[in-house]
């Protein structure tokens, strides 16, 4: 059974083309997924993500039991309403899940979580907190919106109620508050997102969601697909669970390096296979493509280096590059000259740094 | 959706081909294949003068989305390619049954459009693959 988020019927009357995207019927384009893509890069796009999974963690022991958990460190989280990027590792090191971590209390925490893995995350997350005590309490009830784009924050806090906008209009990368919407509405408004552009995901009660939406639309910001979701984040240099990393892989290989925090004496699930890889070294490493010549990057292609075959992972037409981007996996060391298996025809591509873009510019090199 | 011209025939993959005046037969996609697929942006055209058989694949379209086969409705020789696509693949988008053709191929045996299906057939076998 698909399951339907609160705008699915908003997304229909706009005459979205709706897809299966792990069992959520979900708008992938409104017309034209590139002009979406545009939009966003180049003014305001909102997306539902309603389908994502809001997980609240109650307890005396919760921020033990994410110390535990989740391969990086929350205790960098100081300040109420900070948010923290994470990978959730199986014992092997591989990755369960990415999520967001808010702080809001010393015994309140906000998971954000991928929709496709939703069961098997909440079943892990389960099991390990009885140990620590803390309550784990999905939030179906919760819709969610993101407004992404230069123009996004400033269509957004329009839109609040006056005593909250300066303070929202203060508020930090990667931290998030309450404030009033429009009527009234509750918001739980961060500024995250999954673009590479600035701007708000909004947590907001499911019966206020449309009218959330309608006020964003009014306020001229564009409704965007998950297609443009997805080219945005892999210009931005941005992993997705299931294509750029899962269970077989470790943020090692993922380079997600940066998100393990070692820190002294904290023994977290997969810490000790982590550490085990980096000191018999990292096989395995990803990495960014362009492809200069016509034709377009795809998961699953293969890659050929001076070390031996690799594969695509995420790879796209880029909107605002106007060519083709890629994340591979490939065999750690000198690559060499690096081509790709396109239908049979080998293709010279070029290994780069990415993000490939950000804050709407080609980044330097590509 | 617009209208299905009645003079095309299909294949099930949604090619359509049209018979020109001369004799020659038009190739390319239909209004609903362009929809499925989004914004075109790349066309990988076959060369003049190679020869083609009926249902096999021959040109490549590829959306953001997704590459897909593009097959010959008939079997013969290819005599003309739409270069404008080169540069802007995304006419298919834009006319996919006028300035988005793909191809021209001059048949060896016309019988086989014979085999394929109607404007009205095509128009029944979308609207069953819309529900």
């Amino acid at each position: 059974m698909t399951e339907k988020t609160v705008l699915n019927d908003t997304h229909r009357a706009l005459g979205a083309r709706m897809v299966d995207f792990g069992g959520w019927d979900m708008p992938i384009n409104y017309g034209s997924q590139i002009e979406e893509h545009h939009a966003v890069r180049r003014d305001a796009g909102m997306f539902d993500v309603s389908h994502m999974t809001v997980v609240d963690l109650h307890g005396a022991r919760t921020r033990e039991f994410l110390r535990h958990l989740l391969a990086n460190s929350v205790d960098k989280l100081k300040v109420q309403g900070k948010a923290l990027y994470s990978c959730m590792l199986n014992e092997q090191g591989g990755v369960i899940d990415d999520l967001i971590v808010y702080f809001l209390g010393e015994e309140f925490f906000r998971l954000v979580v991928n929709a496709a893995t939703r069961a098997k995350d909440l079943a892990w997350i389960e099991q390990q907190a009885k140990a620590f005590d803390v309550q784990v309490k999905e939030r179906p009830e919760y819709a969610m919106i993101a407004v992404q784009g230069p123009g996004a924050r400033a269509k957004v806090i329009g839109l609040l109620a006056g005593i909250d906008q300066e303070r929202i209009g203060k508020l930090g990368k990667f931290a998030a508050a309450a404030a009033q919407g429009p009527h009234g509405m509750p918001l739980f408004v961060a500024r995250t997102g999954y673009t590479g552009e600035d701007g708000f995901e909004i947590i907001v009660p499911e019966e206020h969601a449309v009218a959330l939406w309608q006020a964003l639309a009014a306020a001229g910001v564009a409704p965007a697909g998950l297609g443009a979701r997805d080219t945005l984040r892999l210009e931005a240099g941005m992993n997705l669970y299931g294509q750029d990393m899962d269970e077989s892989v470790s943020p090692w290989e993922a380079n997600l390096g940066w998100t393990i925090a070692l820190d002294e004496g904290r023994d977290f699930i997969g810490r000790k296979a982590l550490e085990a890889q980096k000191a018999a070294g990292v096989k395995r490493v990803m990495v960014g493509l362009v492809l200069d010549e016509k034709g377009v990057l795809r998961h699953g292609q293969k890659v050929l280096t001076a070390q031996g075959e690799g594969e695509i992972l995420s790879g796209s037409f880029a909107p605002t590059l106007n060519k083709a981007v890629a994340f591979a996996r490939i065999p750690a060391g000198e690559a060499g000259d690096v081509r790709v298996d396109i239908r049979g025809r080998e293709v010279p591509v070029r290994l780069v740094k990415y993000p490939f873009v950000r804050d709407g510019k080609p980044q330097e090199g590509i | 959706m617009s209208e299905i011209p009645g003079d095309l025939k299909f294949l099930k993959s949604h090619e359509w081909a049209r018979v020109e005046d001369d004799g020659l037969v038009r190739v390319g996609i239909s209004d609903h294949a362009q929809g499925q697929l989004g914004d075109l942006v790349y066309v990988e055209l076959p060369e003049i003068g190679a020869s083609v058989q009926a249902g096999h694949g021959v040109a490549v379209v590829e959306s953001v989305k997704a590459a897909s086969d593009i097959y010959s409705p008939v079997s013969g020789e290819i005599v003309a390619v739409n270069e404008a696509l080169n540069d802007k693949p995304e006419t298919i988008n834009e006319d996919a049954f006028g300035n988005g053709w793909i191809f021209l191929v001059r048949a060896t045996d016309r019988g086989e459009l014979d085999e394929l299906l109607n404007a009205d057939a095509y128009a029944e076998l979308v609207e069953n693959e819309d529900h």
